[in-house]
């Protein structure tokens, strides 16, 4: 019997709606086993099972910060976990002509998903486009390219969220407490996040009217910069109930600074998730009392969602048959009480 | 602009001898040498009065007082070494990241074991031998001092980078953490405002009423000349890039007390503050001439500045335009001043 095309089409459309349907079958299956997973599960997820082999390139800036070197951290001991992810990592660069030349060179080599954090998002777009063009997937780590069109997924921090749950926590802290005095220890000043930062603390601020933000001063990440920006504040404002400080780095200067002037009158609330802060609020001896995550585990996500990409699965929990094209981490408040959940996340 | 563009090429190829008399016989030119030094002391004072009436009871305590000097004495370090260099026509670009990787050798789990001393020793022998090795290149290797010390910084920041892998090394040696502590105070004043003093005047002796400070003079003011007088002019240079490095080793060590930790990014644009405070003080870059005074005067003038804005708590914007402004104003203030320019 002579088919004719057409037929032959639809023959093709209900094999891959079988294969498709076997294919989910089998994910179920693997879901009988492992009783964690959600009931409604019925998209074909990736989990930690080896699948079709992926290569995953990997871009970032040079880790010069803490923060920096637990997302290559990260990223490595997570594409360690998978024996069907292969992890080609660059050397990190803050130059955005060298991130470039090495994100060409993984295009080239034709990884299969590609997991970019530019040094400089705006920068970048451009060869985030050309990677996707020659049909190479791309996962936008934290800074955002300009264009969507650059990206097939951005997983990455929320900086305004973490202003907002820092302003949150102190407000519900000082609730009751008359003409209570908050001061900001903030990042860099002229990066965009530290103004998002700002502008979440403030808002979060305007729901207590008990609340005043008495002085704002920008350090620059650095211990160096936190000492005496910090020692500086504290010369200001003789007296205040609550300081929020943008980034735990520049906090091990902002400690050291409270620690020299022996102030002691009020509570501080840290960022970003150090070790060491999460230790001091542990230890509950100092003013360190909680700090807001901002969390490089994003950068295990990051190898999950390229593999998951690679495989052409949606993600565990979620019934979507492909992975999202954006997603938002929250930023946690780390406290006495959760701390030890975190601890293994905080970053030297 | 043009006239002290003119001016400073005009006064380069005037004789080693007349710089040399010039700085070396201050007794004989302390007039002139006053006068540059008090127009500077006048722009210090504006800036008191400032803070003063801005901030009256913040700026004018005691705290304050420890604050800025105690702020102002890792970079002053900085510029005693960097003002005896550019003295001598040289220049260090590489002192903020001999002071990175000085710092965060020494407090490398490691180098804590051994304690204070340990990273005191640490500290002060990275320096030196960062020091050492500019010095080499630029007095035997006969390289440009720019170049030789720019291959420095790359180089130092990125050993810096290597050894910390990006982390923060917090110092565990309390010893070493109580030098900061308030207990630790001699009469009032924080110990490393001490070592500051100390440098300052150690390097004012060296330079003013040593021959190896009339030598420095010499060199920078005509290096073929100092050469034809006698002087080893390349063992000179060696031993003025070993002093900057030693200064940026003490400076490593007062930062690590200062800030508890070692980072990579420690003494950052430090070359540029200390090159700044240098020429606002009345060194000249060409070489030729230099006054401790006045780099001391530079670095507390920058440290008030800062002072007084982060009192009035004002944005960071803001606080750049104004130093940028004020350092024209202070050189121009130098200028205007009867005797200031030479």
């Amino acid at each position: 019997m002579a088919r004719t095309p057409a037929t032959s089409r639809r023959a093709l459309l209900f094999g891959t709606a079988a294969v498709s349907a076997g294919a989910l079958l089998t994910a179920c299956t693997s879901n009988e086993t492992k009783d964690q997973e959600p009931a409604a599960d019925n998209a074909p997820v990736a989990d930690d099972k080896p699948g079709k082999a992926v290569t995953i390139g990997f871009a970032g800036p040079q880790a010069d910060h803490g923060w920096l070197n637990a997302i290559n951290d990260n990223a490595k001991s997570r594409a360690k976990k998978y024996s069907d992810v292969t992890l080609e990592i660059t050397e990190g660069s803050n130059d955005t002509a060298a991130q470039i030349g090495q994100i060409q060179t993984l295009i080239n080599k034709k990884v299969d998903v590609l997991v970019i954090l530019p040094a400089d998002g705006k920068a970048l777009t451009q060869v985030g486009l050309q990677a996707m063009r020659a049909g190479i997937p791309v996962i936008n780590l934290d800074r955002v390219f300009a264009s969507p069109q650059a990206y097939r997924c951005w997983i990455g921090g929320d900086n305004y969220g973490m202003g907002l749950n820092a302003g949150h926590y102190i407000g519900e802290q000082l609730k009751g407490k008359k003409n209570a005095k908050v001061v900001e220890l903030a990042g860099l000043d002229n990066l965009e996040l530290t103004q998002q930062r700002t502008k979440g603390f403030d808002d979060a601020l305007k729901n207590y009217p008990n609340i005043r933000k008495v002085a704002r001063q920008a350090a620059d990440f650095t211990v160096e910069s936190g000492q005496a920006k910090m020692a500086q504040l504290l010369q200001a404002q003789s007296n205040f109930d609550a300081l929020w400080n943008h980034d735990d780095d520049q906090g091990v200067g902002a400690l050291r600074a409270i620690d020299q002037a022996g102030r002691d009158d009020f509570l501080m609330v840290g960022g970003a998730g150090a070790k060491s802060a999460m230790d001091a609020i542990k230890a509950g001896n100092s003013v360190l009392k909680a700090t807001v995550l901002y969390p490089p585990t994003m950068a295990a996500s990051a190898i999950d969602l390229a593999r998951a990409l690679g495989q052409s699965k949606g993600v565990g929990g979620l019934a979507e048959f492909e992975i999202p094209s954006s997603l938002t981490l929250y930023s946690a408040v780390v406290t006495k009480d959760n701390v030890d959940q975190y601890l293994p996340t905080g970053f030297i | 602009m043009t006239q002290p563009a003119t001016a400073a090429p005009k006064d380069a190829p005037t004789s080693a001898a007349k710089s040399a008399e010039e700085n070396g016989s201050s007794r004989l030119t302390g007039l002139r040498w006053d006068v540059r030094t008090l127009s500077l002391l006048g722009v210090l004072a504006v800036l008191v009065a400032v803070g003063g009436i801005t901030a009256p009871d913040e700026f004018l305590a005691t705290s304050n007082l420890q604050l800025v000097l105690t702020q102002a004495s890792v970079i002053g370090v900085v510029t005693v070494g960097m003002t005896f260099v550019i003295t001598s026509g040289g220049i260090d670009l590489s002192v903020g990241a001999m002071v990175a990787l000085a710092s965060v050798w020494a407090t490398t789990v490691a180098t804590q074991d051994f304690g204070f001393a340990g990273i005191l020793f640490t500290a002060v022998v990275v320096g030196v031998g960062c020091g050492l090795v500019n010095g080499l290149l630029i007095a035997y290797g006969r390289m440009v001092p720019f170049i030789a010390t720019l291959a420095m910084l790359a180089s130092a920041r990125g050993l810096a980078l290597q050894i910390t892998d990006g982390s923060t090394q917090v110092v565990t040696v309390q010893s070493v953490l109580d030098l900061g502590g308030r207990d630790s105070y001699v009469l009032g004043i924080p110990p490393l405002v001490l070592i500051f003093a100390a440098v300052t005047v150690i390097g004012w002796l060296l330079l003013n009423r040593t021959t190896f400070g009339r030598r420095t003079v010499a060199v920078g003011g005509n290096a073929e000349a100092a050469r034809l007088a006698g002087i080893d002019v390349r063992r000179q240079r060696l031993y003025l890039y070993l002093l900057s490095g030693l200064c940026c080793g003490i400076a490593a060590f007062m930062l690590i007390v200062l800030a508890g930790s070692g980072q990579n990014t420690n003494g950052n644009l430090y070359e540029l503050d200390a090159i700044a405070a240098a020429i606002i003080g009345g060194t000249l870059l060409s070489g030729g001439r230099g006054t401790i005074t006045g780099s001391v005067l530079g670095v507390l003038i920058f440290t008030t500045i800062t002072n007084i804005f982060a009192l009035n708590n004002l944005e960071t914007a803001v606080q750049q335009i104004a130093k940028g402004a004020i350092i024209v104003a202070a050189v121009l203030v130098q200028r205007r001043s009867p005797h200031g320019d030479t």
